[in-house]
């Protein structure tokens, strides 16, 4: 289960940290974040609860960097 | 600009005036640190906001880290000399977060810029579906919205939104959206339309046969998206330079504050703490590695967009990396070098007929137009003549290109008694003729003598009125740019072209000597392309890659095996864009060059600013830890570097001039 979310983040640095932090959430298989396109990519683990996790990934993703945003819908 | 950076524009405006108009006031002792601490909170507040959060969270070494220590170590080192009565200097702090502000306010415009530059460039997303209502008025709907099988309407001027078949109207398309050709298509009922293509010319009434999401347009749409998720070895060894540069940095740093000062009172000197810790902080300005981090995605990203305007989508800067080290091409023949349709290549009449034909000019012209005297000889025209007639019933491929190089109408009443004899070929009564059109086994039935021709393709003998008449020549049409796409690709660098068939050797040979290519495998089976393909892997050197290059129909396996596996002529064909690694919209070979060129161009440009940024800073460090570069200096390598390296990046879109003439 894959899914593309829209974000807002400033610099490359940062999205490089907003991809690790992301990888590291539970239920989170794989996630890539393009700066250039401003989108995440997630890969969810099997029988992971797509909403939740995501809630999880935002908040993890702000501690590291107070100004990025993702869009949840 | 957006809000944000309007935001931070006008706090770079006032910061800097008031730091100008501080510079003449002339206050002295605390009110003066004060007085500058006003600028810089307004220009630094949020950098030391995040700064604070970073180490709050345990992410300590980011460049907002390296930056609030530099300014706050200024600030407070000018506080330390006031208190020693000594005068503080406090521009350079105010100074260095002004200039850092600069210059990411330049990056975050800049790189905005770009982005929507390429959106632009890639701006073939439909906003909206036309459909009729029962009044016959129409709807614009929501192009996700619209089921298969709906009948939509698409006026002059706008989006095709959803790929389907023209059930009324015809006009022209333009697809260069897609496939970065001007030329337009033209279009009537019956035919298949691709979405993304603009009409041009008249009303078209589609049915759909395909949802949005499976259309071809978001399907490029969603490729070209994702290609900058796929990053290049260049981006990961940025990556994981980054997380290691910059704590080597910090401690460097704070070596450099603390041994010599230490070692000074050790040796019984003066310590010095102050010119060493002004050194330090330097040093730390200087490292900052933005320059890297933000050009070098930037540049492939900028050179995939570029690409795509040309109608060459690279999935991944991975690809678009790796096709600048391509060392062998692998192409597949039919489809690929050749149109892959077959032509009348030759026609050649027995002496026998000639000299009929001449016989019978003076009586019988009526039925040839003066057209056909001009093209050539009459013998040929009236040969073609007969074989197309013949064969008017059948439906093959090579029946087809008979009846294509006859271009003219073929009345049936004149054929009666049409039939097919399977694996020989077809014998009619042509006009009260008897004609006998098919291989040289229908000829041996008809115990008649035949011509073996030396030229490779397939031959189609013709017997007219039981006598041998001659025979048509029918064969795949090399592209017109093949030799020359060749020959550019040579001047790219490429060291060995190979064409992989599974066409006769002799007709292989044949095409690959007028084309100049190093190497000819011919008579394979699919499975044997696999083999070959796996047998010049394993006979290059690691660094050097292989593209195979096929029309992404049969050759899913070998497009995959190869490094790069590159699809051409893929436009409405899903499965050469699902299965190959760059796609070329049309089938021109020579995208393949061109996408070779700007692949060549957008890496030199990496380097170039690897090189660049690397080489000023290292000079930058030690001259800033030998004190002879100051914080001004240091500026200069921080944020000059980083504009620089910015602009450079921004010249991978340019593609233009690049194009394929």
């Amino acid at each position: 289960m894959k899914k593309t979310y829209k974000i807002e983040v400033d610099c490359a640095n940062c999205a490089l940290k907003m991809e690790e932090t992301a990888k590291k959430v539970e239920g989170v298989q794989d996630a890539t974040v393009s700066f250039m396109t401003q989108k995440m990519k997630v890969e969810f683990a099997e029988s992971a609860d797509e909403k939740s996790v995501m809630e999880a990934v935002r908040k993890a993703c702000k501690k590291v960097e107070s100004d990025c945003e993702i869009y949840l819908d | 600009m957006t809000k944000k950076q309007k935001k931070v524009l006008y706090r770079i405006i006032i910061a800097a005036v008031l730091m100008v108009a501080l510079h003449f006031v002339p206050v002295e002792g605390y009110l003066r640190f004060g007085l500058y601490l006003v600028p810089y909170l307004i220009i630094g507040y949020d950098i030391l906001r995040k700064a604070a959060l970073g180490i709050i969270h345990g992410e300590v070494f980011d460049e907002n880290f390296l930056m609030a220590v530099a300014t706050v170590g200024a600030m407070l080192l000018g506080l330390y000399n006031e208190s020693q009565g000594l005068e503080g200097e406090f521009a350079e702090g105010v100074a260095v977060m002004l200039f850092y502000q600069i210059g990411e306010l330049f990056q975050a415009v800049a790189v905005g810029r770009s982005r929507r530059n390429i959106a632009a460039l890639m701006d073939i997303r439909p906003d909206y579906a036309n459909i009729e209502d029962g009044d016959g008025q129409l709807e614009q709907v929501d192009p996700d919205d619209v089921e298969v099988g709906t009948v939509i309407v698409v006026r002059p001027g706008e989006k095709i939104p959803i790929d389907g078949v023209v059930v009324e109207g015809a006009s022209s398309l333009n697809t260069s959206a897609l496939t970065g050709e001007s030329v337009p298509r033209e279009v009537q009922e019956g035919q298949e339309v691709i979405s993304g293509c603009v009409n041009m010319t008249g009303l078209l009434k589609i049915r759909t046969t395909r949802e949005f999401g499976e259309s071809t347009v978001s399907k490029i749409l969603d490729l070209v998206e994702n290609s900058s998720m796929k990053k290049a070895r260049t981006e990961n060894f940025i990556t994981k330079f980054a997380r290691y540069y910059t704590p080597a940095v910090c401690y460097s740093a704070l070596a450099l504050a603390v041994i010599p000062s230490v070692v000074n009172l050790v040796m019984g000197n003066p310590a010095n703490w102050s010119t060493w810790i002004i050194r330090a902080l330097t040093f730390l300005v200087i490292s900052c590695p933005c320059a890297l981090v933000i050009s070098i995605p930037l540049s492939f990203f900028g050179g995939i967009g570029g690409a795509s305007s040309c109608g060459i989508l690279v999935k991944g800067s991975n690809y678009l990396e790796a096709l600048a080290r391509t060392r062998y091409v692998v192409f597949d023949k039919t489809g690929t070098l050749t149109k892959g349709v077959f032509q009348v290549t030759g026609i050649h009449p027995s002496q026998e007929f000639i000299e009929t034909i001449d016989r019978e000019r003076g009586s019988e012209s009526a039925t040839i137009t003066e057209d056909s005297v001009k093209d050539g000889s009459m013998a040929a025209q009236r040969l073609l003549e007969y074989a197309a007639c013949a064969e008017s019933y059948s439906t093959h491929p090579i029946s087809k290109s008979l009846k294509e190089a006859y271009g003219q109408e073929i009345s049936a009443d004149h054929i009666t008694d049409v039939e097919e004899i399977g694996g020989h070929g077809v014998t009619a009564l042509v006009k009260g003729m008897q004609v006998a059109a098919g291989n040289h086994k229908l000829m041996k039935k008809l115990e008649l003598t035949c011509a073996e021709p030396a030229e490779a393709g397939t031959v189609v003998h013709v017997a007219v009125g039981g006598t041998y008449a001659g025979y048509i020549l029918i064969s795949d049409v090399v592209k017109e740019q093949s030799a020359e796409a060749i020959g550019a690709l040579k001047a790219a660098g490429v060291k060995q072209t190979v064409m992989l068939t599974g066409d006769s050797r002799r007709a292989a040979e044949q095409v690959a000597e007028a084309l100049g290519l190093d190497q000819v495998k011919s008579e394979l089976l699919p499975a044997d392309k696999v083999e070959a393909v796996e047998q010049l892997l394993a006979g290059k050197a690691p660094s050097e890659n292989l593209a195979f290059v096929g029309d992404g129909i049969n050759d899913a396996p070998v497009l995959s095996r190869a490094d790069i596996g590159v699809a051409m002529g893929a436009l409405g064909s899903d499965a050469a864009i699902e299965a190959a690694d760059i796609v070329l919209m049309d089938d021109n070979p020579m995208k393949l060059a061109l996408a070779m060129r700007i692949s060549r161009k957008c890496l030199r440009i990496v380097y170039e600013n690897i090189v660049f940024a690397l080489a000023v800073k290292a000079i930058c460090l030690v001259l800033g830890a030998v004190g002879i570069a100051n914080m001004w200096i240091a500026i200069f390598a921080d944020v000059g570097v980083m504009v620089l390296a910015v602009l450079n990046a921004i010249r991978c879109l340019k593609v233009k001039t690049l194009s394929v003439q």
